[in-house]
């Protein structure tokens, strides 16, 4: 049994020293077979292990990780999350997520410290105010929230902007349930509730290939031997097409590295997060006190996890013109991830050609915030025959059809 | 930072380029003759290799011409840049 976490398990394991904490999760060997193999332990995977597992009856079920857990993506993002996309489908998607979300700490027993404090995309410009106000439209026929905002009422959000700037504030696009997350505690979360429903979470196990026998999947060979499965779900994000090569098929993705950056602890200055897709600045304050800044990705492709110096550059320059206080604060951190980028900026949640085989990816630089929604709707994709109606429009196919979901707009450069 | 190598004007910083993605993907010569899958496949589908890329590079803030190179998408190692219509640098084969 799973020791709950509660104020009483604290003050327990107070008076015992704290030698009594239970392990989060098992490390086993892994067995022969199982009934379905995710590969990838970020926040995707782990939660549709974890679904798969408590909605769906499927509890033989193993995450297969190359490092360790939420060490990919999930444990590098600036934690945004917002459901404003322009498209029925991507709403529907995103806002599902955002449902999970007010529910998930609870669900999980795990404090992920989703935190609705609003968000403010920025307009610096007449076709900024116009791609918003459609934006927004499309939100409130769609049942998101969004408020138009004037330059005065932006200021009121976060008084110490400099809305004259070189590309002046002209407005903004408040989203009131948007907010942030603990990135790290989303994956420990779901990783412990998954293992406590029988789920195997095996650490080191890089996926070097698969065995596909008449074009169905068998199984995966991995660093620690072969391992069976009768379905396999991919959910590895910026390594996709690697896997998609050794599964002999080629993705409609490019992956690029994304960076970000946090400055030293200062106290509460900022308590929503603002972003400028135009001079692109994103920030957000953490718990600790760091401002949280979200850079930009690479021109060129990169699995290199690091990122160019020039776009830190370009990005603490806006930060600086948009909030002249900062321009004395130090940086502390700055690190890149591998992001998977597909061409109309929407995931790809799919079949694929081999039966049996299916991918989880092209989250690119904004799939945290999606993280419960795409994983409650890839286990149950899973677990079923077809595709569940939410995913169904993010299927490979759409590149071929030419059904795309552009959103361009409110995904290329903000997260 | 990065810095690439223009076949006209020699090494500049990353900053002075813009990227044209995946290099050698001909047009097809009967674009009206190719099925949904061919033309998606032309369109939008990519090797995105964890390895050697050979990909194409415009000198923006240069020369303004289009030329190839290629790459190491882990180390970010150059193996050469090309004009269009020349063959394309030898990677050694303990880097490939
Ligand atoms: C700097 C940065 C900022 C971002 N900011 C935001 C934001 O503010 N809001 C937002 O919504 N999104 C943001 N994102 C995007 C977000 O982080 C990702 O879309 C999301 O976390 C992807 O989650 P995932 O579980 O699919 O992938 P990951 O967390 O990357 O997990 C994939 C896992 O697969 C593993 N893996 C890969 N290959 C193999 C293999 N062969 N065998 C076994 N395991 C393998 C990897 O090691 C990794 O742990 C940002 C990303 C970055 C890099
Ligand atoms: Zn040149």
């Amino acid at each position: 049994m799973k020791q709950k976490y509660s104020i009483f398990s604290i003050v327990r394991n107070a008076i015992g020293y704290h030698e009594g904490w239970q392990e989060a999760w098992r490390s086993p060997d892994p067995k022969a077979h199982y009934d379905m193999i995710i590969v990838g332990a970020g926040g995707h995977g782990l939660g549709t292990a974890y679904y798969l597992a408590k909605e769906c009856g499927v509890r033989n079920v193993a995450v297969l990780e190359k490092d360790w857990l939420g060490g990919g993506n999930t444990g590098r993002n600036t934690t945004i999350c917002r459901s404003n996309y322009l498209w029925d489908e991507s709403a529907a998607l995103y806002d599902h997520s955002v449902d999970l979300w007010h529910g998930l700490s609870r669900e999980l027993n795990f404090n992920v410290m989703y935190s609705p404090r609003g968000l403010i995309h920025l307009a610096h410009s007449v076709h900024d105010i116009q791609e918003i106000g459609r934006r927004g439209n499309s939100n409130y026929l769609n049942g998101i929230d969004a408020e138009y905002l004037t330059p005065e009422q932006v200021k009121q959000w976060v008084p110490f902007i400099n809305l004259n700037t070189r590309y002046p504030v002209m407005g903004g696009l408040l989203q009131r349930r948007a907010g942030t997350a603990r990135h790290d505690a989303v994956a420990w979360g779901y990783a412990r509730g998954a293992d406590a429903l029988g789920v195997d979470i095996i650490q080191n196990c890089e996926v070097t290939g698969f065995r596909i026998e008449e074009n169905v999947v068998k199984g995966v060979e991995t660093s620690r031997g072969f391992i069976g499965a009768n379905k396999v779900g991919c959910v590895v994000a910026g390594h996709c097409s690697v896997l998609a090569e050794k599964a002999g098929f080629r993705l409609p993705i490019e992956s690029f590295s994304l960076q970000a950056l946090v400055s030293e602890s200062i106290k509460p200055k900022i308590d929503c997060v603002v972003m400028s897709n135009g001079i692109h600045a994103y920030i957000s304050q953490s718990d600790k006190g760091e401002l949280v800044i979200g850079a930009g990705s690479d021109p060129y492709n990169s699995y290199s996890q690091r990122g160019g110096f020039d776009l830190i550059e370009e990005t603490v320059g806006a930060v600086v013109e948009l909030y002249p206080i900062f321009s004395r604060m130090r940086m502390l951190r700055q690190w890149g991830g591998v992001v998977d980028v597909t061409v109309d900026r929407s995931p790809i949640l799919s079949k694929t050609p081999v039966k049996n085989l299916y991918f989880n990816c092209g989250w690119g630089t904004g799939g945290f915030k999606a993280t419960p929604g795409s994983a409650h709707v890839f286990a149950h994709s899973l677990a079923g025959e077809d595709m569940h109606p939410v995913a169904a429009p993010f299927s490979i196919d759409r590149f071929n059809t030419g059904a795309l979901v552009d959103e361009g707009a409110a995904a290329a450069v903000a997260h | 930072m990065l810095i690439v190598t223009c076949p006209w004007c020699g090494q500049r910083e990353v900053t002075e380029f813009g990227y044209g993605g995946e290099a050698h993907i001909a047009r097809p010569e009967n674009p009206e003759q190719l099925s949904d899958e061919e033309w998606g496949d032309y369109v939008f589908f990519r090797k995105n290799p964890r390895g050697v890329h050979y990909e194409r590079w415009v000198h923006t803030h240069g020369c303004r011409r289009w030329f190839n190179a290629v790459r190491h998408t882990v180390t970010d190692e150059f193996f050469g840049s090309y004009k269009p219509g020349e063959a394309p640098p030898t990677v050694p084969v303990s880097k490939g």
